[in-house]
């Protein structure tokens, strides 16, 4: 049963990694890319991690919580460096596509 | 809070932060890395306590805890709806830029509310204007703006603006 639940949670977060890079890759435009591993990041490693606590929870005797720390540095740093690199992005006014719609006012 | 206090813990949220961080590392409460992580997280927010200017005070934490909640429930959804996204035409995507006006004054508030719109799949924060009252947000896929302007609004900013307030 457990390792039903486990395979479960590492094929799900295999799946929106794995959705997250093909984002990178075939998005049209920076900002638009920028999408994709912020996001995979999320749901991706939290099902991975979530695993990882299962698994060290249930087969050594002491309760695994590492994983709350990456969860936490993780969460903490993939919004920070998104939002650096979009505002470089802004600052050297790299191309998008045509069909963003820019802010009501500047 | 009484003086002393205020004096040798001028971030009390900070120093248990480090503490819990340090007992997580070790992933052990045994008596040892309980005394060692005080001792580390108490010396560093006081020795650091000069480049923290503003104080952070957490009000309602029942209401952050819920914000927590929905921060989470919204990840899980908005993680999907992205998938289809990215897997889908990408011709087909509407991408634009909007500025949200903030109404949260906060330092700590913006940031965790720029975190927040990051986290959650579709939209990420990319500038902060300098006065510090709006916030340009780039969403992968957007239809309406406002609707998407009053969501961040009403879910995030609003519980946000209670919880961290000015001490």
């Amino acid at each position: 049963m457990l390792e039903w639940i486990l395979s479960a949670l590492i094929v799900i977060g295999a799946f929106f990694t794995l959705v997250g890079s093909i984002g990178l890759y075939k998005l049209p435009d920076f900002f638009m890319r920028l999408h994709g591993p912020t996001k995979a990041t999320t749901l991706g490693v939290g099902a991975i991690l979530i695993a990882s606590v299962l698994y060290f929870s249930f087969t050594t005797s002491d309760i695994s919580l590492h994983e709350v720390l990456i969860t936490l540095f993780l969460f903490i740093t993939a919004p920070i460096s998104a939002h650096l690199m979009a505002k470089a992005a802004l600052h050297i006014r790299l191309k998008r596509v045509g069909r963003t719609r820019e802010p009501a006012d500047n | 809070m009484r003086e002393p206090v205020k004096k040798f813990f001028p971030h009390p949220v900070l120093t248990l932060v480090l503490w819990g961080v340090w007992l997580l590392l070790h992933d052990t409460v045994a008596p040892g890395h309980l005394v060692l992580g005080f001792i580390l997280a108490f010396s560093i927010s006081l020795l650091t306590s000069g480049f923290w200017e503003e104080k952070v005070c957490i009000r309602a934490p029942l209401i952050l805890l819920r914000f927590l909640g929905i921060v989470l429930w919204d990840i899980l959804v908005a993680n999907v709806t992205v998938a289809k996204l990215i897997l889908g035409r990408s011709g087909k995507l509407k991408p634009g830029f909007f500025y949200v006006e903030l109404d949260i004054q906060t330092p700590v508030g913006i940031s965790i509310l720029a975190n927040t719109i990051s986290l959650t799949p579709g939209t990420v924060s990319c500038d902060l204007t300098e006065d510090r009252t709006r916030l340009l947000v780039h969403a992968l896929h957007v239809e309406d703006i406002p609707a998407m302007v009053k969501q961040i609004k009403e879910r995030y900013e609003a519980p946000l603006k209670e919880v961290f307030t000015e001490c």
